[in-house]
């Protein structure tokens, strides 16, 4: 006999009914009284929420519309497609709790994208529902608001158009790397080069209003905004306008020789009309060579009597210190000194020192700001004032008697230039020059400027590499920007011309400027046969070759290897160069 | 045989009417018609009683009774209790009762021989209940509901309880009862079969939402299936002779 063991009656605690409706036996647990199919037929709870809805498309850019008002891209079938899709049905989705959504394929053409989703919901007491329904959506195409505006050639709701009038383009060489180190071009949509400077356009006004903003920060300017109806709706009260400011940068720049009209210099501190430009920043520096006596010029005071500077960095002639001797004061890096200087030969007039017939030896006697850093022997440079014919009106009314024969204004490393001596760090820059080199090799340029034969080609590869020099001896000013270490492999390949980015020799019409390079006749009949202009126009540069002295200024303001920045995107130096001779 | 009607767009019939085998309470109404569902039934075989009970149509709820009587809560108006003595039978015992719980129809589920009571009820009243309904009285809950009227209807013949009732609760319900018992609903699912549901030997009226499944269960429990009053009659003679033979 088995023992029966005692269990208690699980089946007794169960109760059973039949379904209200349909009279199939049930477990009463479920509070309806009905079987779940009779329950699901009588309450839908999907009742509320749209089975059918419409999904915008832009066929431009191939980006769906999630609202309110972002285009998105989403590949087909994708997570971020069914967020938007179940987007449409968020507000009835929120009393329901969502289980599953999954999409049905369809076929891509029939422009229908079909969804299966699974909700939740509370019916009676203690009683969850589950369902599954499917979600038509109809995909309407159209244009998104930046391809109607592509299509209707309208990118841009607003640009700034920046502006100086010199010669040279050292400003926005200095402003692109200043805007690279503040990221200020972030929401540029384009660059144009324009006779003069560049314009800036963007799309939206308040990113316009930034870039003046940021421009004005940094360089002394002055701002016109202006715009232009586009549209206007009667119905709505809404207008479009298209916003352009003009902002135009002072045309006084560093190293420049200004002569300032003499009530001006007489408001400002009874400053020397005769005075050099120190500095730039969102003020003009003007410096008294004669007794270090400085004065700041704010854009406003500039703007209400401009003045024009009597000769700029283009006109300063070397010459080579004889003796410096402290006069006394100092002020900052300023030390006051009498200098006794001569042309240098290789400035060009080496064949008579006494050329202006007056009868002295070519030694000129002057005081100079430079006495901190002149020693001699060192090549300077400067204005050559008696040699020079000015027309200005300012400059006639001074007192010829105290015009100085000659105003020194920079020490120059001129033997430095002579090494072939590649740098070792190199500048970013706002567009992908590299590459247009490589895709045409007709396209010179630097950056933003002087791209796709832009309106001064020749001068701007002569430009930058002043430029370079000028960041190279000026330690204030490399402070303000970033520098890159330049890539050993690409700097082997460059190795030749010496200097970054410059060194596709098939570009027709190179720089003349190649850092000090030896050029014989038969060089430069080889480069002339290879392609190769000569720029004999360069007089800061080393053009000729001299045999004199071969060692380094020990005092030349080397780079240091921590200042250089490692991270180096978007310049892609893999220009595959041959060499030159 | 089981009617369906409703009490002005109410399908809660038993709230406002009561069914026993000797006579029927129903609640005065802005119409006759439900007192007209119950007239063209019963008729001319028991007395159908137009009352209120204390001021309010819900004489269902507040009233319990069987064949032998009727229990009335304190809240009844000498005026009601009058008339309804007059309108009842003689052999009808009517008492009003003083119980806390005064919705009697609630707390206390009857047939002709046995009554379930809510647990709490007062000692006393249970006494008044087995005097005069004549009945064995136990305390007791349905599908742990204590208001045990609200949650059964019971007859002569058999009971529907609560859904949720267990199987093992239903046996011991019957075997105190001594009737055969089902959980079912009433009025398409609804769970409170005193308020859905009055039944007496021969005949039962449920709400109008009661479905034909719940229609016939009901027959089934109630075994009113192709039974008329002389039918119930025959059978009950039938009964008697055994018992006495």
């Amino acid at each position: 006999m088995v023992a029966m063991d005692y269990e208690p009656d699980a089946a007794g605690q169960e109760s059973y009914i039949l379904c209200a409706d349909c009279g199939t036996v049930i477990s009463s647990a479920n509070g309806a009284g009905l079987c779940v199919g009779c329950l699901r037929n009588t309450v839908d709870i999907t009742e509320g929420i749209p089975k059918e809805a419409v999904l915008n498309f832009c066929r431009g850019c191939e980006r769906f519309l999630s609202p309110p008002q972002t285009w998105v891209t989403a590949q087909p079938e994708s997570r971020e497609l069914l967020a938007i899709c179940l987007k449409k049905i968020s507000r009835p989705l929120m009393k329901v709790r969502l289980i599953d959504a999954s999409f049905i394929w369809t076929e891509p053409h029939s422009r229908r994208i079909k969804i299966k989703v699974t909700i939740q919901k509370e019916v009676l007491a203690n009683t969850v529902l589950q369902q599954t329904f499917e979600l038509l959506l109809v995909v309407h195409t159209g244009q998104c608001p930046q391809c109607t505006r592509l299509a209707a050639k309208n990118t841009w709701k607003a640009s700034v158009q920046v502006r100086q009038k010199v010669t040279h383009k050292r400003t926005f060489l200095w402003l692109e790397q200043l805007i690279l180190k503040h990221n200020a071009h972030k929401d540029t949509i384009n660059i144009n080069e324009k006779r003069d400077g560049l314009d800036f356009f963007y799309a939206e006004r308040n990113n316009a209003i930034k870039m003046v903003e940021f421009l004005a920060g940094v360089v002394p300017v002055r701002t016109k905004a202006s715009e232009q109806l586009i549209s206007s709706d009667t119905h709505s009260n809404t207008s479009n306008y298209k916003f352009t400011y003009s902002v135009e940068i002072v045309p006084v720049c560093k190293d420049d020789l200004v002569c300032l009209p003499k009530n001006q210099a007489k408001a400002w501190g009874n400053i020397s009309p005769l005075t050099i430009c120190s500095r730039v920043g969102n003020t003009v520096h003007l410096l008294d060579p004669m007794t270090l006596q400085q004065t700041d010029v704010t854009a406003p005071v500039y703007w209400r009597q401009p003045f024009d500077s009597l000769a700029t960095v283009t006109d300063l002639v070397e010459f080579i210190v004889l003796d410096v001797e402290p006069s006394g004061p100092v002020r900052g890096k300023y030390v006051l000194a009498d200098a006794q200087v001569v042309r240098s030969l290789s400035s060009g007039n080496n064949s008579n020192m006494d050329e202006d017939g007056m009868g002295d030896d070519g030694i000129y006697h002057t005081r100079t700001h430079l006495g901190g850093i002149l020693q001699p022997g060192d090549t300077v440079l400067g204005y050559h004032l008696t040699n020079s014919n000015f027309n200005n009106d300012a400059f006639e009314s001074f007192n010829q008697d105290r015009i100085p024969d000659v105003i020194l204004v920079k020490k120059t490393y001129p033997n430095r230039r002579k090494k072939s001596k590649p740098r070792n760090w190199k500048l970013r820059s706002i567009a992908k020059e590299a590459e247009d080199v490589n895709e045409n090799s007709n396209t010179i340029g630097r950056g933003a400027l002087g791209r796709k034969g832009g309106v001064d080609q020749r001068n701007v590869e002569r430009d930058y590499e002043l430029f370079l020099r000028d960041l190279e001896e000026d330690k204030e000013m490399r402070a303000a920007i970033n520098l890159y270490k330049h890539d050993q492999q690409s700097k082997d390949e460059n190795d030749e011309d010496g200097d970054v980015g410059m060194g596709d020799s098939n570009k027709k019409s190179g720089s003349g400027l190649k850092g000090g390079k030896k050029r014989n006749g038969t060089a430069a009949a080889a480069a002339a046969a290879s392609g190769m202009q000569m720029d004999e126009d360069m007089d800061t540069g080393a053009g000729e070759d001299t045999d004199a002295d071969d060692e380094d200024e020990e005092d030349f303001p080397e780079i240091d290897i921590n200042e250089l920045l490692e991270h180096f995107e978007e310049m892609d130096m893999e220009d595959g160069g041959e060499e030159v001779q | 045989m089981a009617v369906r009607t409703q009490f002005e767009n109410s399908t809660d019939i038993g709230v406002f009417s009561k069914l026993t085998n000797s006579y029927c309470l129903t609640a005065l109404a802005s119409s006759t018609n439900f007192y007209s569902v119950f007239e063209s039934e019963l008729a001319d075989v028991i007395p159908i009683v137009h009352t209120t009970i204390g001021g309010t149509r819900i004489v269902g709820r507040l009233t319990a009774g069987n064949r032998h009587g009727l229990l009335v809560p304190s809240t009844t108006t000498d005026q009601e209790l009058q008339h309804l003595r007059n309108s009842l039978p003689p052999s009808v015992a009517i008492q009003r009762i003083e119980e806390r719980l005064s919705a009697l129809g609630n707390v206390i589920a009857c047939n002709d021989y046995v009554a379930l009571v809510h647990p709490d009820i007062d000692r006393e009243t249970e006494e008044i209940i087995a005097d005069t309904l004549k009945v064995e009285v136990f305390r007791q809950t349905v599908a742990s509901n204590v208001l045990v009227g609200s949650y059964c209807a019971l007859s002569n013949q058999g009971g529907l309880v609560h859904p949720k009732t267990s199987r093992s609760e239903l046996d011991e319900l019957s075997s105190l009862l001594q009737v055969p018992l089902v959980a079912g609903t009433v009025n398409r699912g609804s769970e409170v079969i005193g308020a859905g549901l009055v039944v007496n030997d021969w005949c039962a009226f449920t709400g109008l939402d009661t479905t034909a499944t719940e229609i016939s269960v009901i027959e089934a429990t109630f075994r009113l299936q192709g039974q008329t009053s002389a039918a119930v009659i025959n059978e009950m003679r039938d009964s008697l002779i055994d018992h006495y033979a």
